[in-house]
């Protein structure tokens, strides 16, 4: 087992390597970081442009391998990524943020699975009547719908709300507010009422596809052969259905998490610019708005860590739930 | 339909029956016409009686035992009465049900990998049943007796096998862990609906003995639901015949296998291969299908088929009803004449003529010479770095012969190297070791395209006629398709598909169609005429009539052999079924583990077996004859089929041979040591170091 995981860590390590460096190489080859200081009153010289994007190790006039190659060695030898367009170190920006986006993101697409899980369920056993056909096409409409659109339409309702209360009760603007009192219980009470719509949206975005593809899983599950003998030894459909069923139909889910959690970072990314979270989606949006090529293979590299968590989290999860893969 | 059935002579007669089915009708709505998979079936089961309920696929039977236990979907539209020891079943909810389930009525499942949950070990599975039943039970309580009930079945090491998962059992103990599941709760009636049918015939035989042990000690009343007749034979006390949705024919085991009043029976037993007789007799086949029945026309279903079929049969439907012989039911207008003996089975179904007269010519030239063929296949662990772990000897080293004309019937247990043997056949190319001669061409001499001309004189059919013909394409196109791979121009691939079509007794306008539209027998009549299109020498049949219906099996082997009579083919027939392989095989070979352990011409092997093995092999097989059944004595072999991987020292039967746990412990060190070679016994060829002394298996049992 100790040997399995670390090879796996070993590929990781190679998978998330060769991510950040084919993102640094496409956006050192793509991006204009000179057009940012070009349009600048009063205008820069020339000479300064060049001394500041050698500062950032992106001056265009030097070759893309050799920038890549001193990107590297800066990585490997002194633990720099490299600074922003703003002069700060890309490690320090990415540590600072991470923490804002896990904390959408980790909530929102744990309670997101679940939700999604239970409606897939309550649909395959309720399959064509009126309840399942409600959540199938809310869902459709959910995945259907821009996150961004998703965003705006819950900021809209949620004015609506604040102004019905007379007071603003959920806030949509920032992760936290600037003049809250001391103690946990103010702290708390703030956090939700800042993370409950971005939340709400990344949920809403995750059950609707977790719970189509726990829907189909279950509907094949709910006409296995063990369903039934379950029901022979003296189980009730209902109990039958929790106990063997639901047990057996989360074992493709965690599959799927994995493949889903990508989604999911892409969706949070835009509700942070949505709701102007400081986190690492707003980041990486706007390294790429700004021509910021350190700030974007950082990114690359934060968003392939989390993935490859993700899938070996959904591994561990598939060891754990099926028997027959365990070694 | 409301007379009761008052059919046992025996003492259980006396007894009320625990369960009574009346008038009982499932109909499955539909919106190209309601499926009526039962209609109006009435029986009884008494205490500790054992009741088999036989009929081909979608004759209703599985719904109907289904309805009884309550498992229908909820879409079914269920009439009549089912009544448990007097209460009604059917006006039971779920909840109230489910306290009877496991209980007081349990059931045995067809494919025991399925119906096992995957994520639970054996033993938590049969704890589920104990506890659900008695909460107040403990765990370690119900696991206690979960090793126990794994041990009355029959499971080794029970201690340790109940904190398996039902992936680390064969198909035989995870049958064997059902029925454990099954006598938990000391049940007084037991549902087993095809409980060996996924199985081979040596787990069978166990299995079956497992099953009336269960009987024994629980005193259970048991309908076992199955295809297989000899089952029925061997096991129950009454039976009935199911065709489309309906009973057609109730009593005795005895008088109903012996004297049959209902041509569907009578055609039932005469078209099954019987291992007695078979290959002395052509078989009498069924024709036609069952009708669907989401359609029914008037009259008696079975009519469009019966060779005795009056104007009346096709306008009133016939009631279950005595005729003259006390104790038996039959559903059918003139079984008042059959039951006098006016009309004998050979005159409702006459034994077909052969199309040619046979000669077997022992100096033809070999269309296939095998001679010490090995396939072996690396056992590998890891995902990156692989490494060895062990060798999985598939096929170790045999030799066959087939002659111009003749066919060689290869059996043995699933995982014994059959499939291998002739997927090494048909690759045409040099084996790992050993010769491949065919058509007195080495194969290993071939180049590319000469592989492929001989491609045309070597053919296939598969087992299963549903999966090998892609449903996609109309059957003239899956007929000429080999032609297509030999270039063969497109008027004479047109003419030669409608030549094949009536070979094999289809119509030739029917190359339009798609394989939908065809039954499972028409389905493997279009592969045979698939395998003959190109005129080919040899055909290897894999298991070609194990996936259909028996009354369509007696057809398609006729046909065989009418096909190898007339065409001069020779065929390398692959089955596990022995009575179907003694019909057609001039010469049967028996591998088990890789190696052939009995070949000779086929008389005299079945007549007297000289390997342990065969005889096991013959002696599980169930006969379809009551008396022959019960008067048989049985050859049981222990265990499951070793891991191919296992290296096991001396002769690779000796742990499940019954004739080495018979030697004196002198007589053993042979077959501990020496791995035995075929050597000639009587005309045929025995790997076995004792075949002399297999006679004291008959005196030991």
């Amino acid at each position: 087992m100790g040997k399995y995981v670390l090879r796996r860590f070993i590929n990781y390590f190679i998978l998330a390597f060769i991510a950040t460096v084919t993102a640094y190489i496409t956006s050192s080859s793509f991006m204009d970081p000179a057009s940012r200081y070009r349009g600048q009153n009063p205008p820069l010289s020339e000479e300064s442009i060049r001394s500041i994007l050698n500062g950032h190790g992106t001056n265009p006039e030097v070759p893309v391998l050799e920038r890549t190659w001193d990107w590297l060695t800066n990585i490997f030898l002194h633990g720099d990524f490299g600074t922003t367009v703003h002069n700060s170190p890309v490690l320090q920006e990415i540590l600072v943020r991470a923490g804002v986006s896990l904390k959408l993101l980790l909530i929102g697409s744990i309670i997101g699975a679940i939700l999604g899980v239970i409606l897939g369920v309550w649909g395959a056993v309720r399959q064509y009547k009126a309840s399942d056909q409600v959540v199938t096409y809310a869902s459709y409409f959910i995945i259907a719908t821009p996150t961004f659109v998703i965003g705006v339409i819950l900021m809209i309702i949620a004015t609506g709300f604040n102004n019905a209360l007379g007071t603003t009760l959920i806030r949509f603007s920032g992760d936290y507010s600037a003049n809250i009192d001391p103690g946990f219980i103010p702290w708390f009470t703030d956090q939700i009422s800042h993370m409950l719509l971005p939340t709400l949206a990344l949920v809403l975005m995750g059950a609707a596809t977790y719970s189509r593809y726990q829907r189909s899983v279950m509907l094949d599950v709910l006409a296995s052969d063990f369903i039934r003998t379950a029901r022979s030894k003296g189980r009730t459909r209902k109990t039958a259905l929790v106990k063997h069923g639901v047990r057996v139909a989360l074992i493709p889910m965690s599959t799927y998490f994995a493949y889903a959690f990508g989604t999911l970072v892409a969706g949070s990314s835009m509700l942070e610019v949505v709701f102007s979270w400081n986190g690492m989606g707003q980041f990486t949006i706007n390294s790429i708005l700004q021509s910021d090529i350190n700030a974007a293979a950082g990114s690359v590299l934060f968003v392939a860590v989390l993935t490859l968590m993700a899938s070996t989290l959904s591994e561990v999860l598939y060891a754990a739930l099926d028997p027959r893969v365990r070694i | 339909m409301t007379e009761t059935l008052d059919i046992d002579l025996d003492p259980v007669a006396a007894a009320e029956p625990i369960l009574e089915v009346r008038d009982l009708t499932v109909t499955f709505p539909n919106p190209k016409g309601d499926v009526r998979a039962v209609r109006g079936v009435n029986y009884e089961v008494r205490p500790g009686e054992f009741l088999g309920i036989v009929g081909e696929s979608g004759s209703g039977k599985s719904v109907s035992s289904m309805a009884v236990m309550g498992l229908l979907p909820s879409t079914a539209q269920i009439a009549g009465s089912i009544r448990y020891r007097g209460q009604s079943l059917l006006d039971m909810s779920d909840h109230q049900m489910s306290k009877l389930r496991g209980r007081e009525i349990a059931m045995v499942f067809q494919d025991p990998l399925s119906a096992l949950t995957p994520v639970y070990t054996i033993g938590e599975q049969i704890s589920e049943g104990l506890i659900i039943h008695d909460p107040s039970l403990s765990k370690e309580a119900a696991n206690d007796r979960a090793i126990e009930l794994l041990r009355i079945v029959g499971i080794p090491g029970a201690e340790r096998r109940v904190r398996s998962y039902p992936h680390e059992f064969s198909g035989g103990m995870r049958q064997r862990a059902m029925i454990a599941i099954a006598i938990a709760n000391d049940p007084d009636l037991i549902i087993a609906d095809e409980p060996t049918t996924a199985l081979d015939v040596t787990i069978q035989a166990q299995i079956l003995d497992v099953l009336q042990k269960a009987r024994e000690i629980t005193g259970a009343a048991i309908v076992l639901i199955t295809h297989d007749l000899g089952v029925v034979a061997g096991n129950a006390d009454r039976i009935a015949v199911m065709y489309a949705g309906r009973l057609v024919e109730t009593g005795g085991v005895e008088q109903v296998f012996h004297r049959p009043q209902m041509p569907y029976t009578t055609g039932l037993l005469r078209s099954v291969p019987n291992l007695a007789t078979a290959g002395t007799q052509r078989l009498v086949p069924l024709e036609g299908k069952p009708p669907s029945l989401s359609n029914l026309a008037p009259g008696c279903p079975f009519a469009p088929r019966c060779p005795i079929a009056i104007d009346r049969c096709r306008e009133v439907e016939p009631e279950l009803i005595e005729h003259g012989i006390t104790g038996v039911q039959a559903a059918c207008h003139r079984a008042d004449e059959i039951a006098r003996g006016d009309l004998s089975a050979t005159d409702i179904y006459p034994r077909p003529d052969p199309v040619a007269t046979r000669v077997k010519d022992d100096a033809a030239p070999n269309i296939l010479e095998v001679t010490g063929l090995q396939k072996h296949f690396p056992l590998l662990k890891g995902a990156v770095f692989k490494r060895q772990i062990g060798t999985v000897k598939a096929v170790d080293g045999i030799d066959l012969e087939i002659r111009a004309g003749q066919t060689l019937g290869l059996v043995g247990e699933s995982g014994c190297g059959k499939s291998t043997t002739i997927g090494e056949v048909l690759e045409m190319v040099a084996p790992q070791k050993g010769r491949l001669v065919i058509n007195g061409i080495d194969v290993a001499d071939l180049n590319k395209r000469e592989r492929l001309a001989m491609r045309r004189d070597v053919q296939v059919v598969f087992q299963d006629p549903m999966a090998a013909i892609d449903p996609r394409l109309p059957i003239g196109e899956v007929i000429a398709e080999p032609l297509t791979v030999h270039r063969v121009p497109a008027q004479e691939r047109s003419d030669k598909v409608a030549e094949m079509l009536e070979l094999v007794g289809l119509d030739a306008a029917m190359a339009e169609r798609y394989p939908h539209e065809f039954s499972g027998g028409q389905r493997q009549r279009i592969g045979i005429a698939r395998a003959l299109v190109t005129n080919p020498k040899l055909l290897v049949l894999d298991e070609p009539v194990s996936a259909l219906d028996v009354s369509v099996q007696a057809g398609v082997i006729n046909l065989l052999e009418d096909l190898r009579d007339s065409l001069g083919l020779s065929y390398l027939f692959v089955a596990h079924d022995l009575a179907v392989v003694r019909q057609i095989s001039d010469y049967v070979a028996v591998m088990y583990l890789g190696r052939i352990v009995e070949y000779g011409e086929s008389d005299a092997l079945y007549r007297q077996p000289r390997h342990p093995y065969t005889r096991a092999l013959m002696s599980a097989i169930p006969v379809p004859d009551p008396e022959v059944e019960r008067s048989r004595e049985r050859v049981l072999l222990t265990g499951d089929l070793p891991s191919p991987t296992d290296e096991i020292s001396g002769c690779n039967f000796r742990t499940r041979c019954p004739l080495f746990s018979l030697l004196p412990d002198g007589d053993r060190q042979q077959c501990l040591t020496d791995d035995p070679r075929p050597r000639p016994v009587e005309g045929g060829l025995v790997a076995c170091h004792h075949s002399e002394r297999i006679t004291e298996l008959d005196t030991a049992t």
